[in-house]
């Protein structure tokens, strides 16, 4: 039988504010343990949470970003359990009037273009950090009511490959949006997988498997393959699947079960009474809308549509912003804009990257390197050339027609002086030159390198290889 | 009305004893029957309100406050090391 995978996400993205959520103590990774915590986010009797308005219109920016209505109404509840972690016993989240509802996420999945429905992006926030010891366990609640976005997809995604390729998408689409830092060595970033299969064709869904706190996408690739295998498994061997919670183990590559949906928790959610609600108002909505950024799909897209780039050179543009602004720049009223893609790509980053520079540091302006593609084109210059100047642009800032001019590296184009070349190169090498003489193409590049090498490079390839073939032939 | 404790003692994280159990289920009971009473009312028109304060869109600018030092944070703990507030080994 042909089974296939119905898979949901629970994505929780840390928030990128200076606060915390509902007090004043800094959102900050790596401080000492205890030290950005205060009454409010220690959960003490007789607190009054104030809600960040900051992390409420990042909310609403990625609402935008990721295509979702923002209702008239969001209020808080509270999430009751109990765990170390979570000082005041239960979570404050968004239950049945969450901040954002219905988008989507669209993305690349190989050659095909894909979309996955989101169900909400609810506000909510982060505990705190447990460390096992050998006999104990200890606490930090620095990180605890740090604001939490969970942003929750509709069971939209079939395969391991497809959840990854979603959650990159949502991570540039937070990134660029200013969002989220999305810095996955501080777990700023985890993911929740719901999975299931059934047989194709079937409309009912399987028994649902809930793996929990995934912190990379890999990882979340590799325990969606193995639990729809897994999965598959026990069915075809006409065993029963039950509800459970299970655990990713990432060196052993393998899930295992934590929990079974009889001991499942019971939240016991209400609203939260010392939390007003939120009506956005219009106004409010419309100054944030303004801030809504062109998403990397688009960008990419746009980019390949406008300047004819290829794939490649997009996705490059994509994954480094800065880099792709600078590109554009560039790239302004260029013929042929490929020609300063591949200046930026491969000698601007490689140079960036030697030197560990910024590009937002440079010490000439993006339109010099339309300048330099110029003197190329006009033959100024050759392009072997035209490496030397781009190497003394980034040292010094000059702009290429000066540094030309300075170097004395205009192109030797003087048919005389040329000639003069071609001769000392016959003369020094009977050689190759009795060689192309009697018929052999070839060895005419061996003497345009030797006119090439005495020129320093100057000398205008082209005329160089027809005054040779005019020489040898006279 | 009696109520039955188990399964609230277990979310609630307590143990009673048989005395203490025969003794507040009663009186839950009592109390839940009390709260009954609303059922009584029709609010079939009444749209349903999380609060009772006409406030929304209370909020606080994102500017950092000092908070508490590691040693006024500790302060009330049973126990403590190496800075982190001692719990029993978490083993799920």
């Amino acid at each position: 039988m042909e089974y296939e995978a119905v898979i949901g996400l629970e994505t929780h993205v840390q928030l990128k504010t200076c606060t915390k959520m509902w007090c004043g103590c800094a959102n900050e990774y790596g401080a000492d343990a205890n030290t950005n915590v205060c009454p409010v986010c220690l959960g003490l009797p007789g607190v009054l949470p104030v809600p960040n308005a900051e992390a409420l219109r990042l909310t609403a920016l990625t609402g935008f970003l990721l295509n979702c209505d923002v209702p008239g109404y969001a209020k808080w509840d509270r999430k009751n359990y109990f765990y170390p972690d979570n000082p005041k016993n239960y979570q404050l989240t968004q239950l049945d009037f969450p901040s954002t509802i219905t988008g989507f996420v669209e993305f690349e999945l190989g050659e095909e273009l894909e979309s996955v429905r989101i169900n909400r992006a609810h506000l909510e926030e982060d505990v705190g950090k447990s460390f096992h010891f050998a006999d104990y366990s200890g606490v930090d609640f620095n990180r605890a009511g740090v604001p939490l976005l969970e942003i929750v997809t509709e069971p939209d995604i079939t395969s391991g490959d497809m959840a990854y390729e979603y959650l990159n998408a949502l991570k540039s689409i937070l990134e660029y949006g200013g969002v989220s830092d999305c810095d996955m060595e501080k777990g700023q970033v985890r993911c929740d997988v719901n999975i299931s299969v059934r047989p194709k064709g079937q409309q009912e869904l399987g028994e649902k498997i809930e793996i929990k706190n995934m912190n990379s996408f890999s990882g979340v690739r590799r325990a969606a393959e193995y639990e729809i295998a897994r999965q598959i498994e026990v069915l075809e061997e006409g065993g029963q699947l039950v509800q459970e919670t299970r655990r990713w183990d990432d060196d052993a590559g393998i899930t295992d079960s934590m929990r079974t949906k009889e001991d499942a928790h019971d939240y016991r959610y209400f609203p939260d009474p010392d939390l007003m609600p939120h009506r956005p108002s219009e106004e409010w909505l419309a100054t944030i809308r303004e801030e809504v950024v062109e998403l990397p799909l688009a960008r990419k897209r746009r980019l390949m549509e406008q300047y004819e780039l290829p794939t490649g050179d997009a996705d490059v543009f994509v994954g480094d912003a800065a880099l792709g602004n600078y590109f554009e720049e560039a790239a302004k009223g260029l013929n042929n804009p490929k020609q300063a893609a591949n200046w930026v790509i491969n000698n601007l980053q490689a140079k960036l990257v030697e030197t560990e520079t910024s590009v937002v540091n440079l010490k000439f302006p993006a339109v010099a390197i339309g300048e330099l593609i110029g003197l190329v084109e006009g033959g100024q210059i050759s392009s072997k050339i035209a490496q030397e100047v781009f190497a003394e642009m980034f040292a010094s800032g000059k702009s290429p027609a000066t540094i030309v001019e300075e170097k004395g590296l205009s192109q030797v184009s003087d048919s005389g002086e040329l000639e003069a070349f071609c001769r000392e190169a016959i003369e020094a090498n009977p050689g190759p030159a009795d060689d192309f003489r009697s018929g052999k193409e070839a060895a005419l590049n061996f003497l345009k390198g030797q006119v090439m090498k005495a020129s320093r490079g100057k000398a205008n390839p082209q005329m160089v290889g027809e005054l040779l073939a005019k020489i040898l032939n006279g | 009305m009696e109520m039955d404790l188990s399964r609230a003692v277990k979310l609630a994280r307590i143990e009673l004893t048989p005395e203490e159990e025969q003794r507040l289920a009663p009186q839950l009971g009592e109390v839940l029957q009390y709260v009954e009473k609303l059922n009584e009312l029709d609010v079939s028109d009444v749209e349903p309100t999380a609060h009772a304060t006409p406030l929304s869109n209370v909020m606080r600018e994102d500017e950092p406050r000092e908070s508490l030092s590691q040693e006024e944070a500790l302060r009330n703990a049973p126990k403590t090391a190496n800075g982190l507030f001692v719990v029993p080994k978490i083993v799920e």
